[in-house]
């Protein structure tokens, strides 16, 4: 248990004019459960950060004071192992230091099998060899982790995946427990497999989350901290009292408070002939036949359970892969999509992928827009033309000069739709366009999605996000039939 | 990829068991005399042994084969480079091959550099081919003194290798997307090969970079004596294959020696 006292705290990054975050006052008893709120922007991973002791003093400059039970954070981590650590009665640790679980589980991973990975804080912490595997066990099942410790690490979905990097933090017996958003990369299935873990393993540690998803945080906290973006808190308190008395404001800044619901966005208008029809198209290990047609002016949602083929079904109806059976066809074009020149595609049907930096080409987000415009051989003046007017539309304009691998995730989906749309296709495929969007984004694609149908473009997404089929949807595909996932058929391996 | 694979071997064969840095020792000392001499008689005794010791490695012979053909590529490559462009054509001509002369002399340089080709690379996939990569670098770290932070380190990395392929595969899909494809122009192709692979780079870097924070945050290489979890001892027996490994590289460069047909690669 750790009482967690910050005095007039700031941090700027080496190199940053802004401050990441500055002037916060505040103290967490011991035991207690905050969920840190603020819009993006406001410094939460950053604090987090700090609390981790993984802002070296090196990195940026530090204003006021941080202190976990009266140390500094950069020494209880290290200091977690010494005297204090082993104190406890029958040899078992007290709880101290900091454990901190981040948003990707594969970047936390860090073993071949199970038991080590949890075993690996473990043994940096000196841990007599005895001890170690009586703990891991002992984290595991607080998890609810329900493989053996042989259970390779690359085989185990993302909620799972989780689970054990929680295990890994939980086995250390941290004082203080940190999570950045730790469902935010996870499926509805894999995100309720972590937050069951949490509850699981509640105890006495102190907690500090961050989470856009209030809803499915709350029952896991007591207590309300709401960062201000320039600077200090907002408000603090029981949950109860800060969503009453902040809740639109936090709304309109894009977190998702509980009770505020989105008016659906459905089409006027029944859709025009099919733009693209597949015939029980498949994929050999991925995909079972299926068959679906997209017309103008409607959009589609395809759902279902995680290895029913989603993705893959986006990739075949976007031309980039070639179904191994079956055929699809669109566009008055005898040949199929996935035959098409790149050029010629892009013309027609635009894909944007789940991770967004997987399609950036170019170090400048002007030029990104333009490298569409540019293949299909549109003149300078149009190019230019075309890039102001995205610009502008996904309020891009202040960035037009930045890095796109250094935009934020919501500047980044907006970025990547835009390149989408540079090009001017009938046809919009998207792979989970809203996954991890705060509420300001998510409300900006839907009806940016809407005005599109509404012109006459046909849209398929790939989603598991209810709201975003309540409020848009025309029509929804599921898919069944769960199979184990295998890689992208290319070459056979022995 | 030979080291991104799993062990194929049984492993409770005597050989597969040992340790893993006594495997390694063993490889690298047994595969010295080849790198010493270039007489085709030395690489020869040595694939003779190496092959002889396989089944107790555990493994079968068809498994090697299908973990050596890269070496295979390799040596029919070598071969046909020496044939075509060796600059000595002694020996008796054999074939007449329009301006390729192919002589004995030839032959026999191409076959010596074939089997030492074969005989270097066999014991190294025979290590990997029965070692897991977790004990290898518990062993490193308690066996042979390696520091932590480079052979768990290493091992992590190498945990995420396997993402670049899939990584690879997105990024290509994604530039067809764009708009982005070579046709049928080798330029634009090895254009689009380098973007594509900087973007994984980029990638790649951006993600081990996060591993690296979660390994600190779990305190790795704090400065702390790390304790063992599973623990890799070094035995007699593991010694004796270290010894054994010298003893039999001597007795192939000993009868290469006595039969003077030892030619230092110096």
């Amino acid at each position: 248990m750790s009482t967690v006292v910050l005095r007039g705290f700031g941090w700027r990054h080496a190199g940053r004019k802004a401050w990441a975050v500055r002037d916060v006052d505040l103290r967490i008893e011991h035991g207690e459960r905050v969920l840190l709120l603020g819009p993006s922007g406001a410094g939460k991973s950053t604090l987090l950060a700090a609390l981790a002791g993984l802002l070296p003093d090196d990195s940026g400059e530090q204003a006021g004071t941080i202190e976990i039970d009266g140390l500094d954070p950069r020494n209880a981590r290290v200091g977690a192992a010494t005297d204090a650590w082993f104190s406890g009665r029958r040899g078992e640790p007290g709880q101290r230091g900091v454990g901190i679980v981040f948003q990707d589980p594969q970047t936390q991973l860090v073993m071949a099998r199970s038991g080590d990975d949890v075993a690996f804080g473990l043994e940096n912490r000196g841990v007599p060899p005895a001890q170690i595997w009586p703990w891991v066990s002992d984290a595991l099942d607080r998890v609810g982790f329900s493989y053996p410790i042989t259970r390779s690490t690359a085989a185990l979905s993302g909620g799972e995946a989780q689970r054990l990097a929680l295990a890994g933090v939980l086995a250390l017996r941290p004082g203080l427990l940190l999570l950045d958003e730790p469902t935010a990369n996870l499926d509805p299935a894999g995100a309720t497999l972590v937050r069951e873990s949490l509850e699981r393993s509640r105890d006495d540690a102190t907690m500090i989350l961050v989470e856009h998803r209030v809803a499915e945080a709350l029952p896991l906290i007591d207590r309300v901290v709401v960062l201000e973006p320039g600077g200090g808190v907002r408000a603090d308190g029981g949950p109860e009292m800060v969503f009453a008395a902040y809740g639109d404001r936090l709304a309109d800044e894009g977190v998702w408070v509980p009770g505020f619901t989105i008016p659906p966005l459905k089409s006027a208008t029944p859709a025009t002939p099919d733009l693209v029809r597949a015939e029980q198209v498949t994929v050999a290990q991925r995909l079972a036949p299926v068959s679906l047609s997209v017309g103008a002016g409607e959009v589609l949602a395809v759902t279902g359970p995680n290895g029913a083929g989603k993705s893959t079904l986006a990739l075949l109806l976007g031309g980039l892969l070639a179904p191994t059976g079956g055929r699809i066809h669109g566009f008055d074009d005898e040949r199929p999509p996935h035959k098409w020149r790149a050029a010629t595609l892009t013309g027609r049907i635009g894909s944007v992928f789940q991770n967004p930096e997987h399609q950036f080409v170019t170090s400048r987000v002007a030029d990104e827009l333009a490298v569409g415009p540019r293949r299909l051989g549109r003149s300078p003046a149009e190019v230019a033309r075309t890039v102001e007017k995205l610009l502008e539309r996904l309020r891009l304009s202040k960035l037009a000069g930045a890095n796109p691998y250094t935009l934020s995730g919501g500047e980044a989906r907006r970025l990547s739709v835009a390149t989408a749309l540079a090009t001017a296709p009938r046809l919009l495929v998207l792979d989970e366009p809203t996954f991890g969007q705060d509420r300001r984004t998510w409300i900006e694609l839907v009806t940016l999605l809407a005005t599109l149908r509404d012109d006459g473009h046909g849209i398929v997404a790939v989603t598991h996000d209810d709201d975003f089929v309540q409020a848009l949807a025309d029509r929804t595909f599921p898919l069944g039939t769960v199979q184990p996932k295998q890689p992208l058929p290319r070459r056979r391996r022995s | 990829m030979i080291l991104a694979a799993h062990p194929v071997a049984d492993p409770s064969a005597p050989l597969a068991r040992r340790n893993p840095v006594a495997k390694l020792a063993a490889a690298l000392l047994f595969s010295l005399p080849l790198v010493a001499t270039l007489d085709p008689l030395t690489p020869a005794i040595a694939l003779a042994i190496e092959l002889a010791v396989v089944p107790l490695f555990g493994v079968r012979y068809s498994t090697l084969a299908r973990r050596a053909w890269p070496v295979l590529i390799a040596s029919l490559g070598l071969l046909v480079t020496m044939v075509l462009f060796s600059a000595t054509r002694t020996g008796t001509p054999l074939l007449d091959l329009g301006p390729f002369d192919v002589t004995t002399g030839v032959l026999i340089s191409a076959l010596g550099l074939v089997l030492r080709l074969f005989a270097v690379a066999i014991p190294g996939v025979l290590v990997f081919a029965t070692t897991d990569p977790t004990d290898l670098a518990d062993a490193l770290v308690q066996n042979a003194k390696a520091s932590p932070r480079f052979a768990i380190g290493a091992l992590a990395a190498f945990r995420l290798l396997p993402l670049l392929g899939q990584e690879w595969q997105m990024l290509t899909l994604a530039r067809r997307a764009r708009g982005i494809d070579a046709g049928r122009n080798p330029l634009a192709a090895a254009r689009l090969f380098v973007s594509t692979a900087f973007a994984m780079l980029v990638g790649a870097l951006r993600r081990g970079g996060r591993l690296a924070v979660a390994m600190d945050a779990r305190g790795f290489d704090s400065g702390l004596p790390r304790s063992y979890a599973r623990r890799q001892i070094f035995r007699p027996a593991d010694t004796a294959l270290v010894v054994g490994a010298l003893a039999l590289s001597s007795l192939t460069l000993g009868i290469t020696i006595t039969l003077g047909l030892f030619r230092s690669i110096i």
